[in-house]
């Protein structure tokens, strides 16, 4: 609820990521899950698919450095729910994503984060993700409050979700502190369920 | 908006308020802890000064991380990044009064098949945990809801998650399976025909005779895969199989507790008139055993059917992961899937590592020996299923077969203890995630099955009609049935 968990833009330069259904499991091998904070995870996004044969290859985010806003295509973040995968993206400098579509869970995530994820629609993602690859010092602006992307002049229309929107532009992403203020609350609902024992 | 569906019921049942942005604060009625998500979220709570606000709401299990041959699960863990997150997972529930299955309880196991093996997943409630198979849990008609660790946080301190209630499709399963054909190939077919994505904002209601058919491990294995179909949950009205399943497990009420929850359980199933957003029809009758072809589990055959064509597909995008999968599987459109070549045969996870699985597997093991060039590994999705294997017997026959018969664990699913694919090699795999590196190689490949298909590769070594060894009379389906010349 302060101020300074206000998210209503953010902007930099950005990095295409091409592809459909690109699961967690791409953006965060599981074997780097073997810490016990996200502190490293930085290091291991995309891990196997930026290199080849040991060495980095032409992978976006090897040429991409410093980029602020990913673009991505449909049904990003699939599977695993693990929050190490937008961790990690958030970690490499990545402060809002712009995509086709993504799954619920990796949005949420998100969402806990304070990182704003936009959709938009399929040539309009294509279209950013082109002028990206020949402008890759070109600045993109992506606006919380009505979803819209702003690049080279252009405003792509883009839909934010409600729920999202009114956490980042009410610095209220941080859902401990919102639901820790309704304890006595949360008395009554746990009294009235017949599974729990009155405690 | 739908209305009078279980979700309903249970979603306003533990509603706590409002949010200011907009979404429900959700009481969470069990939450289910494991190793790998859960320390940093112990972590932001010492950050904050707080403290788990529901214990005894809260139970651990390690499985990710745990290693699955008996000799290596001696303390410390040889594998020392395991056993750092074992020990921290350790001093948290310790420190914040959660009970734990550790490695030697004899309970431990993989979340989703202990919470309701032990009777603490039940119909009506709440279930979170940070994996996103939470969804296997609704199987009771709960809303299970997998989170990330933020969410976990939030459950630890606050008992509660921030959540936005989803639109409920019904889909109704008709007909009936065959012999076979399993519930893993029920959620396979209804994945194949909704895609990967199609779930995306909703939450699945399964229902109709093949579904009520099922016993609660089938129902289970359905649920379970609700998330590959891109549904948060899925869900099964509770009934007569559900409460039977449930009586006498360790945590369930007893005698007439029982039954008063009982009354109360087969209140909260969807009414006649409930109204849904929408509903979908999937016919079973007569389904071939399903098998996937590529790289994320709408990939997917019936036995009968060829790998298709990347232009039989209308969306440019699914035209285009077709185009990968196939390189990566290195299969051409037009072969069947019978005869694909399987080096690895992988049965467990918390899709398909309970005792009915083994059960089913063993079958076609028994008298039979693993092809040569087959490593076959049976995981147990806990301790429990191990010991009841075990009493039947069952382990003898996965040993004599050429199995290795292991302890409780994620194993090859995700590859997180040592159990991995090493090189190019092809998995036929009882687990839920084809996507590639999944197994532990980048260039692994996973094909999911049901767990007879796993048994039947294994056997002979390629990807192989289970029928053929668990019915004479079964129609069963050959590549030359199968494929069709480019």
């Amino acid at each position: 609820m302060s101020d300074d968990q206000v998210v209503r833009q953010v902007s930099g330069t950005g990095v295409p990521i091409p592809g459909d259904d690109i699961d967690t499991d791409q953006i965060l091998p599981a074997r780097f899950m073997k810490e016990v904070t996200f502190d490293n995870m930085a290091r291991y996004l995309f891990y196997d698919a930026r290199r080849e044969d040991g060495s980095r290859n032409d992978h976006p985010l090897n040429r991409f450095e410093g980029a602020s806003i990913a673009v991505v295509n449909q049904n990003f973040g699939c599977g695993s729910s693990r929050e190490h995968a937008p961790q990690a993206m958030m970690r490499w400098g990545v402060d809002g994503v712009v995509g086709e579509s993504f799954a619920e869970i990796f949005r949420d995530n998100c969402k806990s984060l304070g990182m704003p994820v936009v959709t938009a629609d399929h040539g309009a993602v294509v279209s950013l993700q082109e002028w990206l690859e020949e402008n890759p010092d070109g600045q993109v602006t992506v606006d919380v409050e009505d979803g819209a992307v702003c690049y080279d002049e252009r405003t792509v229309e883009g839909q934010i979700d409600d729920a999202m929107r009114e956490a980042l532009l009410g610095g209220v992403w941080d859902t401990t502190a919102l639901m820790y203020s309704n304890r006595s609350k949360v008395e009554q609902t746990v009294a009235d369920l017949p599974y729990v024992d009155s405690r | 908006m739908s209305e009078r569906t279980l979700y309903d019921k249970v979603w306003d049942r533990h509603r706590v308020t409002e949010l200011p942005n907009g979404q429900d604060q959700l009481f969470v009625g069990l939450h289910l802890i494991h190793e790998v998500t859960s320390p940093q979220a112990f972590a932001m709570l010492d950050e904050r000064d707080l403290e788990v606000a529901f214990p005894e709401r809260n139970y651990a299990t390690t499985d990710h991380i745990a290693p699955t041959e008996a000799g290596k699960r001696e303390r410390p863990l040889v594998d020392s990044e395991a056993e750092e997150m074992l020990s921290a997972l350790e001093r948290n529930v310790t420190e914040s009064g959660i009970t734990f299955f550790g490695l030697d309880s004899g309970k431990q196991g993989i979340t989703h098949v202990v919470a309701p093996e032990l009777g603490l997943s039940r119909p009506g409630m709440t279930v979170a945990c940070g994996d996103s198979h939470t969804s296997t849990h609704g199987a009771f008609g709960s809303i299970g809801i997998g989170v990330g660790t933020s969410q976990i946080r939030d459950i630890l301190a606050t008992g509660c998650i921030a959540a936005e209630k989803q639109r409920v499709r019904r889909i109704e399963v008709e007909g009936s399976l065959g012999a076979g054909v399993y519930a893993k190939d029920i959620i396979l077919k209804i994945i194949q025909e909704l895609g990967v994505d199609g779930g995306v904002g909703h939450v699945y209601e399964y229902g109709g005779p093949a579904i009520r058919e099922l016993e609660m491990e089938g129902r289970l294995a359905v649920c379970n895969m609700s998330i590959e179909g891109g549904a948060r949950a899925g869900y099964i009205n509770p009934d007569e199989t559900t409460y039977e399943y449930l009586r006498g497990r360790e945590y369930a009420p007893e005698g007439e507790a029982f039954e008063r929850r009982r009354a109360d359980w087969e209140s909260l199933r969807s009414d006649e008139d409930a109204e849904y957003d929408d509903v979908v029809t999937v016919d079973v009758d007569g389904m071939d055993p399903l098998v996937t072809w590529g790289i994320n589990p709408g990939q997917v055959i019936e036995l009968s059917e060829p790998v298709p064509r990347p232009d039989s597909f209308d969306a440019r995008s699914d035209r285009e992961a077709a185009e990968r999968a196939l390189s990566h599987m290195d299969l051409t459109p037009g072969e069947s899937m019978l005869g694909y070549d399987v080096d690895v045969a992988f049965l467990g996870t918390c899709t398909n590592g309970r005792v009915s699985d083994f059960e089913v597997a063993a079958e076609i093991l028994s008298g039979r020996t693993v092809d040569d060039d087959v490593r076959a590994l049976a995981v147990p999705g806990s301790e429990t299923v191990r010991r009841r294997c075990e009493k039947r017997g069952l382990d003898e026959t996965f040993i004599e077969a050429g199995f290795q018969w292991r302890r409780a664990g994620c194993s090859m699913c995700l590859a997180m203890n040592n159990d991995s694919l090493e090189g190019t090699e092809v998995c036929a795999s009882s687990s839920n995630r084809n996507f590639v590196g999944r197994q532990g190689s980048k260039e692994g490949r996973t094909v999911l099955m049901s767990p007879a298909m796993v048994a039947a590769a294994a056997v002979t070594g390629e990807v192989t009609d289970p029928r053929r060894f668990v019915d004479d009379t079964a129609r069963t389906v050959s590549a030359a049935d199968v494929e069709v010349a480019e």
